[in-house]
């Protein structure tokens, strides 16, 4: 019984995470699949600081540099890291046992991320690490309490030493004319190699990028759908008429 | 060409079928906007087999690799995204178009006598409709896939004696796993869908035998021109087919604004965790069917007492079962003279509104997690939408009717 209760609780713990996760502010962002030189800046970040423990398991390398425009030697040089065949799978070198051995669970595939828990959730997220000495790896997230994922992105952002304003609008003091909050994280304990503005751009194209991957269809989706709706529109004008001529003698 | 429709014919009786079902089926001329949804469901039911019959070309029914044939479907599978979305979005549809079709047949009394047979496969597709739909969900194997089918057929638990066994030979072991898939998976593309197209075709001949109903209610046979053709009806064929047009192109238009702009309607269609593959060791914080089960989902949860030694679980689900039960006697318990809400009292008006507005809310209440001030909502709202049954062979016999004209007006 004692068994069946510790596996329950195990069981909703990560809920409990989720449910925490909820309920925090977030920075919002729009993202755009037509700006290709977000999406390649976004996935030669997320090449090099993700997938090594992160997969896109169910998309193709063919797909992104088609849709990317990178040609395919570009990337194959650059990009693939497991010496995977451009048509194969991204999927990484990562054992799962080994990973939930290391990280308490396997790193999750990262393909549908951004649908799953939203853009904004994504965005927030990458830039919501912090020094937090009471955990495992020596970091924190505002936005994903006890998460067990290091800080990888601290040679870029740095580490904030206190809790970054996540889902807080930066803004101006009038007599001053000091702007607060234009960085999410007000004080450093590692400076990091770029400028805030800098490195919210970048987590701006990774999110992009991971946007774009989880639903590599949209822009072609949206384009198609404007001539469908222009065609059910005629369609309509011309069953209209043919209505009122047939039913012009009914009364 | 005629000559070989006349060796046809001569075999196989078409020009009479066609005759007796669309060329000369006299519908009544006065058919107002509600009449479009039978029509509308005939189109997503043809709908739904065609874009399922080819999704089931690149599926995979199986616990390791139904997730990722789904990701496939919408990434590898030229225009998969496409036919996915269509049949995600057209089993809403499906369900929004024969809610509104049912709202008509209440609304205009289209149960009545003679058409108590219509109103019963109606309920029947409705029934065989939720079927197929649960067992559709469980196919993408996403995490609210697997939950929600946790869920509902562990309410078949709760049953006394036999309940947990019947779970148990439902799911075919002892969590929802593979094997269950399996035959969710034959349930939904074999056996349902095949019960599903009989019953449409009995709703359809059963129809076409007594004749439709009207907004007026009243029977257009009484009164027949010297040919014998009612005087208030007009072939289906041309008539109400280039009517019917003018519903599809409407419906199409809102259909292809959520396939092509919203394919996940917010999270109403498509839920969010269900971009998550199953994962039997971690539930979800918020388990919520999709919208259309709502309604039923919110008076399972209202119901919070044990009765009879019994517990509030098997209480649920014997209220969510009547809600639906209670449905197949309506013929039955409307007495009064006239069909039409257009004839009928302010009691049976107020009654109706009671009911839509009843249905509405628990469907909302059963989408979001449950507080204390909104279970005691969703109680009261139970309580209404069955008063809504019970009363009425009161209300209807109590109020005063107006008198019904003798030929369909406008």
């Amino acid at each position: 019984m004692r068994k069946l209760i510790f596996g329950l609780f195990i069981a909703i713990l990560p809920a409990l995470g989720l449910a925490a996760g909820g309920a925090v502010p977030l920075d919002h962002i729009e993202t755009d699949h037509t700006d290709k030189a977000s999406l390649q800046r976004g996935v030669a970040l997320f090449t090099n600081y993700c997938m090594g423990c992160h997969s896109m398991e169910y998309a193709r390398y063919k797909r992104v540099s088609d849709d990317l425009e990178i040609p395919v030697e570009l990337y194959e040089e650059n990009l693939i890291f497991t010496g995977a065949k451009i048509g194969e799978l991204m999927k990484n070198s990562m054992n799962k046992d080994m990973a939930a051995d290391w990280f308490g669970a396997p790193p999750p595939d990262l393909t549908l991320e951004t649908r799953l828990r939203g853009e904004s959730w994504v965005y927030s997220y990458l830039r919501g690490f912090y020094k937090d000495d009471s955990r495992p790896l020596g970091v924190n997230n505002v936005v994903y309490a006890n998460v067990g994922m290091p800080h990888v992105m601290v040679g870029l952002q740095g580490l904030c030493a206190v809790e970054p304003k996540i889902g807080v609008d930066a803004s101006v003091e009038p007599l001053s004319g000091n702007i607060n909050n234009a960085d999410v994280c007000p004080e450093y304990a590692i400076e990091g190699s770029m400028s805030a503005a800098e490195f919210d751009q970048a987590m701006y194209d990774l999110t992009n990028f991971m946007s774009y991957m989880g639903d590599p269809i949209r822009v072609e989706r949206e384009r198609l759908g404007v001539f469908v709706l222009i065609f059910v529109a005629i369609f309509f004008v011309f069953a209209y008429l043919l209505n009122r001529e047939y039913w012009k003698d009914v009364h | 060409m005629n000559k070989l429709l006349n060796w046809v014919d001569e075999r196989l009786p078409v020009v009479d079928a066609w005759n007796k079902h669309v060329g000369k089926y006299y519908a009544p001329k006065n058919f107002n906007m509600w009449y479009f949804f039978g029509s509308l469901a005939m189109l997503v039911l043809v709908n739904q087999l065609i874009t399922g019959i080819w999704l089931t070309m690149s599926y995979n029914p199986s616990a390791e690799g139904a997730f990722a044939s789904v990701e496939y479907i919408m990434r590898d599978v030229e225009w998969g995204w496409l036919l996915r979305y269509l049949h995600s979005t057209g089993a809403s549809a499906f369900f929004i178009v024969v809610y509104l079709h049912m709202f008509r047949g209440l609304m205009y009394g289209s149960y009545q006598k003679p058409r108590e047979l219509i109103w019963i496969f109606g309920m029947l597709i409705y029934l065989m409709l939720m079927a197929e739909a649960f067992m559709g969900y469980l196919l993408p194997w996403g995490q609210m896939s697997y939950w929600g089918a946790q869920v509902i057929v562990n309410l078949f638990g709760a049953i006394p004696v036999i309940g947990e066994d019947l779970a148990l030979w439902i799911r075919g072991d002892y969590l929802v796993s593979g094997i269950t898939l399996n035959r969710f998976f034959a349930l939904h593309v074999v056996a349902l869908p095949i019960v599903l197209l009989g019953l449409v075709v009995l709703h359809i001949l059963a129809l076409h035998e007594v004749g439709s109903n009207n907004p007026d209610g009243i029977d257009i046979k009484k009164n027949k021109d010297e040919n014998g053709n009612p005087k208030d009806g007009i072939p289906f064929h041309p008539y109400y087919t280039v009517h019917d047009l003018l519903g599809v192109a409407v419906f199409f238009f809102i259909f292809f604004v959520v396939v092509f702009f919203f394919p996940e309607a917010g999270g109403l269609f498509i839920e969010k965790p269900n971009f998550e593959p199953a994962n039997a060791l971690k539930t979800p914080e918020h388990i919520a069917p999709v919208w259309y089960f709502t309604p039923f989902y919110a008076m399972l949860r209202a119901v919070t007492v044990d009765l009879f030694g019994l517990p509030a679980k098997f209480w649920g689900v014997v209220v969510m079962g009547g809600a639906i039960a209670i449905l197949f006697v309506l013929p039955w318990l409307d007495r009064s003279p006239v069909r039409s809400m257009r004839y009928k009292g302010w009691m049976s008006r107020v009654a109706l509104a009671i009911l839509v507005v009843s249905f509405v809310v628990l469907g909302y209440l059963g989408l979001v997690p449950a507080t204390e001030g909104r279970t005691t909502v969703a109680q009261i709202l139970t309580v209404l939408y069955f008063l809504y049954f019970i009363l009425m062979p009161f209300y209807t016999r109590m109020e005063t009717t107006k008198p019904v004209p003798e030929r369909v007006t406008g």
